[in-house]
């Protein structure tokens, strides 16, 4: 990789470093995914492997009205995720 | 253009597409545009039970707009390929 690949000059410039990487999307409907970054483009259209998407719901219980949160996970080989769906985009994940 | 091309490369590939209302789409991609719109051949939805109004449906063409994921066939991502156009097209 020369310098000029490595520097980050504009927004985009973070997630070409992030290609190949293990990172953190969160889109709308209070949906997450982890997964390795292989492909996007300037729309943050992408396509990711070992996807682990996280969907949130809160449920209101009848008698008590309390909030209680669920976290429903499941796993996808490989994902091609919209980009219009997308809020933010977090490079790799430190495990 | 890179998604175009790649979709184009999946056509008669069974795929998955599920839509931002939750309907989920099983079906043979028949062909793809410029805007990702979607056309499927021999569709079933994936949960049947819950959307019977779309048994009947055998093809349909889906709005680029409307789509959230389409789940890949795992054979067909050659990622080294996909990794090479996407610096390609973030250069150009």
């Amino acid at each position: 990789m020369t310098e000029e690949d490595a520097t980050v000059k504009e927004p985009l410039d973070l997630i070409k470093l992030s290609l190949d990487e293990r990172i953190y999307v969160k889109l709308r409907g209070d949906r997450e995914l982890r997964g390795r970054l292989h492909a996007y483009d300037q729309h943050l259209n992408m396509i990711l492997g070992e996807v682990e998407e996280t969907i949130t719901t809160i449920e209101i219980d009848d008698e008590t009205y309390e909030e209680i949160i669920k976290t429903n996970k499941r796993a996808v080989p490989f994902l091609f995720v919209r980009g219009d769906g997308v809020i933010l985009v977090s490079p790799p994940l430190r495990q | 253009m890179l998604f175009y091309s790649y979709f184009k490369t999946l056509v008669g590939k069974q795929v998955t597409v599920e839509l931002k209302n939750d309907l989920a789409i099983t079906g043979t991609l028949h062909s793809v545009d410029q805007y990702l719109n979607i056309k499927l051949n021999n569709v079933h939805v994936v949960n049947e039970q819950k959307y019977p109004h779309m048994m009947s449906v055998r093809n349909c063409f889906i709005r680029g707009s409307v789509v959230r994921y389409v789940q890949l066939p795992p054979g067909s991502v050659d990622v080294e390929l996909l990794h090479d156009a996407t610096r390609r097209e973030a250069r150009g």
